[in-house]
Formats: C-alpha cells, sequence, structure tokens
C-alpha cells in the first residue's frame, strides 16, 4: 500500500521553505508543493478573472481558470456580470470553450444539459428518467463569488474571506492612478498576447516587482529607443521606491513623475509622442486634449504586482496562469481608452508590440532569465534563492507601509510572506 | 485553364530566397527585400482584418523592421545569444491574384526552432502581397498567421 500523501505536511514543509531574506529552490520546481499551492494560495483568496471591457456586452463571455480551474466571466442581457464554474453537473465537461465570445446559453456537447447564462439549468433531454432523482433548481452550473474593484473582477472560490476592498486595501490607490490611462476615456481591454514559458510562476510573480534587471535584461529595448526616453527608463539611479502595501502586494515606483497621468499636463511633448501629438491636433482635438492623450500615451511609471495573479504593469495588465510546477502562461493584456481618438489607441497597441510579448523588443530577454533561473537554481546542494537586496536600508513610507529602493527586493518579500501565510493556513 | 508557370517560378523563387535569407539571419538583405510602406504581421488574431486597430504579436512599419534587425543582430539581447538557426519550407503556394501591379500569393510555411535541444514546430499559413520590380519583386505585405497564435506562444528570437 502506498502511504497516504501528507497535504498539511507538504504546505507547511513550503511556508518553512520561506525566511525573511530567502526562498528555498524547492518552491519553484517541486510538483507536490504546486498542488498544495493550488489548493492554498489560488483557491483561498481573490483571484483576478476579467476586467468589465472584455465582457462588455451583453451575452459576451470569457473564459479564465482560478489556478488549474476553468471558468467563464459572462454579463447577462439585463447587464449583470457572472462567474461560473466551466464544468456541466452531469458528468464534468466543460460548456464553453475559447477565449471569449457571445451567446444565449451554455449547452454542455456531451449530453446536451443547457443552461442559462446565469448558471441555471434549464432543460435537459429525456428528463424523465431523473424522476424524483433531481431537483433541477440544485444542478445550476456552480457559481462563484465575485466582486470588482475599478471595473477588475475578481473571483473566489472561499464563501468566507474578507470583501475584496479589504484585501486590496493599500492598492487601491494604485489601481485609482492606473486607471488614468484611458486619458480622459473609460479604460478598455484592447487584446492580448498569451505566450508559456518552462519555469514556475513564482519567478514570473518576483518579475514584476525586480526594477534591478531592467538596465542589464532590456539593454537592447533601451538601445531601440531614442536618447531622451532611454534615459527615462534609467531609473535606477532615481527617486523611485518599492512599497510593500500588505496581503502581498507591492506598488514599484520606476518613473515618479509618471506617477498621476493627470498632473504636468504643461509638460513639453516627449519627442518620442511629437508624431502622435501632431497627427491629434490635425484630426482637430484641443490643445489640452491632445495633451492628456499623449501624457497617458506611453503608461504609468509604476508596477503595481497584486498577489497572486495579476500585475498593473506601467501600460498593461500581466496576468498568470499556472500550468504546472515547471511550466507558465502569461497574458499581457493591452489597454486603451473607450472611445478615445483610433490613433491613440493604435500608439498604445504598437507601443505594447514594441516591449511586450513573444515577439517584443522586451519579453523574449525576460523570459531567457526566468528559463535560466529555472534550469540554474537546481544546481548545488545549498538551494537558496536571495530576496534580501535592501533589507537593512528600509524606510516607513508616507502611507506608513516598509518602503525599499527601487531596485530592492521588497515587492518580492511581501508576495513570499502572503504565500507563506496561506501555505501554512 | 492557363497556367502561368513564369509568374509562378519567379513567385515561388522570391519566397524561398526569403526564407532561406532568415534562416540563414541575412536580415541586412532581408530588409532590402521591402518597399518602404510594407508591413509585416504576425497577428494574435487570425481571423482579424484590420490589422491596424488590432493588437498583434508583430507588427513592423519601415521602422520597426530596422529595429528589430538592431536587436537581432546587436548581441545586447540575451535571448538572441544563444538562439539556433531555424529550418523553414513553403508549400501549398498558390497565387490567389495577380496584375501588373501587385501578386498576392498564399502558402503553407512551416519553420522549426531549435532551443538547446527542444525543437519547436511553428506551422502557420502565409500570405505575400509582392510588387514587380524588374525581374523580381518587392515585399508589401507579409502576414503570418501561426496555428497556436490565438492560444499560446513561446518566446521568439527570429523573424517569422
Amino acid at each position: 500500500m502506498n502511504k497516504p500523501i501528507d497535504k498539511e505536511a507538504i504546505a507547511q514543509r513550503a511556508a518553512d521553505l520561506v525566511l525573511e531574506d530567502r526562498v528555498h529552490k524547492d518552491l519553484y520546481s517541486d510538483p507536490d508543493i504546486f498542488e498544495e499551492e493550488l489548493d492554498k494560495v489560488f483557491n483561498n483568496t481573490w483571484v483576478w478573472v476579467a476586467h468589465e471591457s472584455e465582457v462588455s456586452g451583453k451575452n459576451n463571455y470569457k473564459t479564465a481558470k482560478i489556478g488549474r480551474q476553468p471558468v467563464i466571466v459572462v454579463r447577462e442581457r439585463k447587464g449583470g456580470i457572472n462567474v461560473l464554474l466551466n464544468r456541466c453537473r452531469h458528468r464534468g465537461a466543460t460548456v464553453c470553450e475559447g477565449n471569449a465570445g457571445k451567446t444565449k446559453a451554455f449547452t454542455c456537447p456531451y449530453h446536451g444539459w443547457g443552461y442559462g447564462l446565469d448558471g441555471s439549468l434549464r432543460a435537459l433531454p429525456k428528463p424523465e428518467e431523473y424522476e424524483n432523482l433531481m431537483d433541477k433548481s440544485e444542478f445550476g452550473l456552480v457559481k462563484l463569488r465575485h466582486e470588482s474593484y475599478q471595473g477588475m473582477i475578481f473571483a473566489t472560490l472561499s464563501d468566507d474571506i474578507e470583501p475584496l476592498e479589504d484585501f486590496l486595501g493599500g492598492a487601491k490607490k494604485w489601481i485609482d492612478l492606473f486607471m488614468k490611462q484611458g486619458a480622459g476615456y473609460p479604460l478598455k481591454t484592447l487584446g492580448e498576447q498569451r505566450f508559456r514559458f518552462p519555469g514556475n510562476w513564482k519567478i514570473q510573480l518576483e518579475n514584476t516587482t525586480d526594477a534591478y534587471h531592467f538596465p542589464i535584461v532590456h539593454k537592447s529595448f533601451l538601445s531601440s529607443m531614442d536618447e531622451t526616453s532611454a534615459e527615462i527608463f534609467d531609473f535606477l539611479d532615481g527617486d523611485g521606491f518599492v512599497e510593500d502595501l500588505g496581503n502581498g502586494h507591492s506598488v514599484m515606483v520606476m518613473i515618479p513623475e509618471l506617477v498621476d497621468l493627470e498632473e504636468k499636463l504643461d509638460d513639453p511633448i516627449p519627442e518620442r509622442f511629437a508624431d502622435l501629438a501632431t497627427e491629434l491636433a490635425a484630426e482637430g482635438h484641443s490643445d489640452e486634449e491632445v495633451r492628456r492623450l499623449v501624457r497617458a500615451v506611453g503608461g504609468s511609471g509604476f508596477n503595481l504586482n497584486l498577489f497572486p495573479n495579476i500585475s498593473f504593469s506601467m501600460a498593461f495588465f500581466r496576468n498568470l496562469v499556472p500550468i504546472s510546477a515547471q511550466e507558465t502562461e502569461i497574458h499581457h493584456i493591452a489597454i486603451g481608452g473607450e472611445g478615445a481618438p483610433d490613433a491613440y489607441n493604435q500608439k498604445r497597441m504598437r507601443l505594447h508590440e514594441h516591449f511586450q510579448g513573444p515577439m517584443g523588443f522586451g519579453t523574449p530577454d525576460d523570459g531567457e532569465a526566468w528559463e535560466r533561473v529555472q534550469r540554474g537554481s537546481m544546481a548545488g546542494d545549498d538551494g537558496w534563492i536571495m530576496v534580501n537586496r535592501g533589507m537593512s536600508r528600509m524606510k516607513t513610507s508616507a502611507d506608513g507601509n516598509p518602503q525599499g529602493a527601487v531596485c530592492s527586493e521588497t515587492g518580492m518579500r511581501a508576495a513570499y510572506q502572503q504565500y507563506k501565510k496561506q501555505m501554512a493556513s | 485553364m492557363t497556367i502561368n508557370n513564369q509568374l509562378f517560378n519567379q513567385v515561388s523563387e522570391f519566397l524561398s530566397t526569403e526564407a532561406d535569407m532568415l534562416d540563414h539571419r541575412e536580415y541586412q538583405d532581408w530588409l532590402k527585400l521591402w518597399q518602404p510602406d510594407g508591413v509585416y504581421i504576425v497577428p494574435v488574431d487570425v481571423n482579424a482584418d484590420d490589422y491596424k486597430n488590432t493588437l498583434n504579436v508583430a507588427y513592423d512599419d519601415e521602422h520597426m523592421r530596422q529595429l528589430r534587425v538592431e536587436r537581432l543582430e546587436g548581441g545586447e539581447a540575451v535571448s538572441t545569444a544563444v538562439a539556433m538557426p531555424t529550418v523553414r519550407s513553403i508549400s501549398a503556394l498558390r497565387i490567389v491574384s495577380a496584375s501588373d501591379d501587385e501578386v498576392t500569393v498564399r502558402c503553407s510555411y512551416m519553420l522549426y526552432e531549435n532551443k538547446e535541444g527542444d525543437l519547436r514546430p511553428y506551422p502557420a499559413k502565409a500570405e505575400f502581397v509582392l510588387v514587380p520590380n524588374s525581374d523580381s519583386f518587392l515585399l508589401k505585405k507579409k502576414l503570418v498567421k501561426l496555428m497556436r497564435a490565438s492560444q499560446y506562444l513561446a518566446t521568439i528570437s527570429y523573424i517569422f
């Protein structure tokens, strides 16, 4: 007989592998720990599933995942949004495939059970064989608890965790700032690029709060920019910082001048956006409107990293999806303004393609570094990964949070302490 | 039914040359195959019809093609430092339309990448718009519709 797997012991071991200043390589590669992470981390917190603009019209849906569990985010005819487990209540088949689309109902392809967009079981073939066996009202698609903040929809499998706004806490202020990228228009998503890398999801989680790598890994991206813009991205000696916002969230301010996009509207138009300004002015937009659009087009000067699966990364959303201990899927979601001039949204998409995604000038180099962490971390019998950078020089921020230098590993430590807490729970 | 063998052969030769240049990373020569207003597109949504107003994997005008080549050749990008040559083949070549001004051709486009021993196939349907130029062509459009584009890719350190 095989010994029963002691799941609690595995989760506790993972928690013990997070110290204040270092984490152990087994957290990147142990498949047993990965299984426990799905349960302890992803199934027990608020997980981002969609931005409202992704399901903007009635009957629109998108598919997503909470950990490894497939879910559907759908807008009903009357406008309400539901998050449903994508699993037929009969024999378990998914009832919805594809990344996104429009439908009036979800019909299981196996035996034809039909569900409404609210998840209710509406009809099934030959119902008489369930006589006295089943109450249809109890066999709808499982509806998940979900809440939104600034159009960002989060869902959870847990009915007893805190309200979303309490979970976001200190991150809300930064979400509010980030959403100014609509440049006076409601923020909307403009499509996404998806790619996978052979490495653990936490390597990616760390990266979004890692400014230290930028001038090294992204040298070729910086070389592809004009001199003034490259100087703006040379931020390690600037006044930026990383702040621990609680609950595993952190913000990394790289370019302080670009924190609030509604300020500094009278600053000179940056060289790299001169063409855009000319084009917008030629279309008849007022000087004020042109300045507002140009100010917002390149994105915000910070990365907000929310634990565990979504980041607001300068000009886009980064959503990570754990596939296995050693494989992760990344979605880079472009954003723009609903109703904004075409030239504005086009410029945002082109800027996104320049850095982001499988053929961007930034992402492939990040991916190479992550793959090497996954491979190299296997070496030796020590096995500790250091996250202690900046620990001896911490300050308290204006909001009363722990704050380190822009290239400190403050955000990684914040995420790992939340990880430790959930794994030990 | 008339088959314009001469045009077919010219198109075939041009596309083979283009593919071979990219496999051998003769990027400076590749840049010369383009019209200045040409666009190179690798879409996310292969069913899109307005790529300018759609997010793509790559949407390169002349400036971006130049920057992309500089990045691939510059030696600063860690992902390009270890990249091995690609192997691509073209088949099912079909001339969709042809006039004196331009020729639109579709084909199956198969690229193999060797990522440190992990052989990765990238099947695609490609569409080229070619503009006759003396005894050959210039590229007005190259559109590479990867089979996996809307699901997921890996990071790419070459030009499709």
